[in-house]
């Protein structure tokens, strides 16, 4: 039971590695990667929105979305298949759960929002969240799955814009060609990172 | 283009090359590349695109008188987020198969940062077809990268386009070997850089200061 976890926990994090397997998240992952202080606290935050809200998409999606969920209310109600609503429900839920986030964090751990205060909002429309709940439908994990996959996939996008930063910090002693500074070279080293993480695969699970 | 005048030319056509959103902007990369390894699926994945960055800048372009500035991007999602739906909707029904190679890159729509950048610097504060004209533009400049970066990975990475076979493969009998970084991850990122870099060497106001 516990290998299960781990292999999803393995998995999410390196093998499908959110940003460099399934380019999720690139527009912050790109944005937000020139220092490796704001790169960490950005994906400190992404952990921590991941982890909350992948469940509770997938609390809300099986209670009242899914095929025949609202049987639970009443008998009559099995046939309803509110299954296309779940786009506009999965990014209300991000939406709401960043908010009420970033509210209880101001109020009870201060010196926490000062550090992730900045990025949560931006964080409501990064792709990496709303993917991560779009994978946990498609592939029908479970509540406890979930957890497991939110975090997993939270810590590869962490450890990846964090290495990403750094190598961008170094960068800035080396000669580039002129068309290629900034976003060109950038890309490149995406693609090396890419390469590197692709390592992984050979993890049998 | 003798319907449209010079201010309604620019909007559409600009985006196109002097200020492509993927490029220049670095918007909207994230769902872009995975679905490119295929020319099939780019070419959809293009079309969804536009017509969702389209349909909802004239939305909100039409709306933009009524909605308080404190919600604006609660109500930008749900508008957003109601095309994107529609469009799923008509893909499941008449492209079944495309719609599920494209799994969750269809709904990833919503996030995608051109279509909420259009909404927020542009339909905000300009008319209703000046807007649908700007959303079009900026899809049209996203389709161009999507479709060339589409058009070498699959010819490279597995000899054909459209599914139709040019360059015929060993493991069929033919000379061509496939070049298997092209299909997987890196080599999308490989082919964005170069292009962004032919791209700046062809127009060199838009190099980056180091």
């Amino acid at each position: 039971m516990l290998q299960h976890y781990l292999g999803i926990f393995v998995q999410s994090a390196f093998i499908e590695n959110m940003a460099l397997a399934f380019f999720l998240g690139m527009c912050t992952f790109l944005g937000c990667s020139k220092k490796v202080e704001t790169a960490f606290g950005l994906g400190i935050a992404v952990v921590f929105v991941l982890a909350i809200t992948v469940p509770l998409n997938n609390a809300i999606y099986y209670a009242l979305l899914a095929p025949g969920a609202l049987a639970w209310i009443h008998p009559s109600l099995a046939a309803i298949d509110l299954d296309f609503l779940h786009f506009l429900t999965f990014i209300g839920t991000i939406a709401a759960a960043v908010q009420i986030v970033e509210m209880a964090l101001d109020k009870y751990v201060p010196s926490l929002y000062a550090t992730l205060g900045i990025f949560l909002p931006l964080i409501a429309v990064n792709c990496a969240i709303l993917g991560a709940s779009l994978f946990m439908k498609e592939r029908e994990y479970n509540f406890s799955e979930s957890v497991v996959f939110g975090l997993g996939s939270g810590i590869g996008w962490m450890l990846a814009i964090t290495s990403l930063a750094a190598v961008r910090e170094r960068m800035r002693y080396s000669n580039v060609p002129e068309g290629l500074r900034g976003l060109g070279i950038t890309f490149m080293l995406v693609g090396l990172m890419a390469i590197s993480f692709m390592a992984f695969s050979g993890i049998q699970l | 283009m003798a319907v449209l005048n010079k201010e309604q030319r620019e909007v559409l056509l600009d985006p196109l090359v002097n200020n492509n959103p993927i490029a220049l902007q670095v918007l909207g990369i994230c769902s872009a590349l995975a679905v490119t390894t295929k020319m099939e699926t780019a070419l959809v994945m293009c079309l969804a695109v536009t017509a969702v960055t389209m349909g909802s800048s004239f939305a909100i372009s039409v709306l933009r008188n009524n909605i308080p500035s404190s919600i604006r991007i609660i109500v930008q999602l749900s508008v957003i987020a109601s095309f994107v739906i529609l469009t799923d909707q008509i893909l499941q029904a008449y492209m079944y198969d495309v719609s599920k190679q494209l799994s969750v890159f269809v709904g990833l729509i919503i996030t995608n940062c051109i279509v909420m950048g259009r909404a927020e610097a542009y339909a905000m504060a300009n008319g209703p077809i000046m807007s649908a004209l700007d959303g079009l533009g900026n899809g049209l400049g996203y389709s161009i990268v999507l479709i060339s970066v589409a058009f070498f990975r699959e010819l490279f990475g597995s000899g054909s386009l459209m599914g139709i076979t040019l360059l015929q493969p060993v493991t069929q009998g033919g000379w061509y070997t496939p070049n298997g970084l092209m299909v997987l991850s890196p080599g999308a990122f490989f082919l964005i850089g170069i292009f962004i870099w032919a791209l700046r060497t062809w127009k060199p106001e838009q190099v980056e200061e180091s």
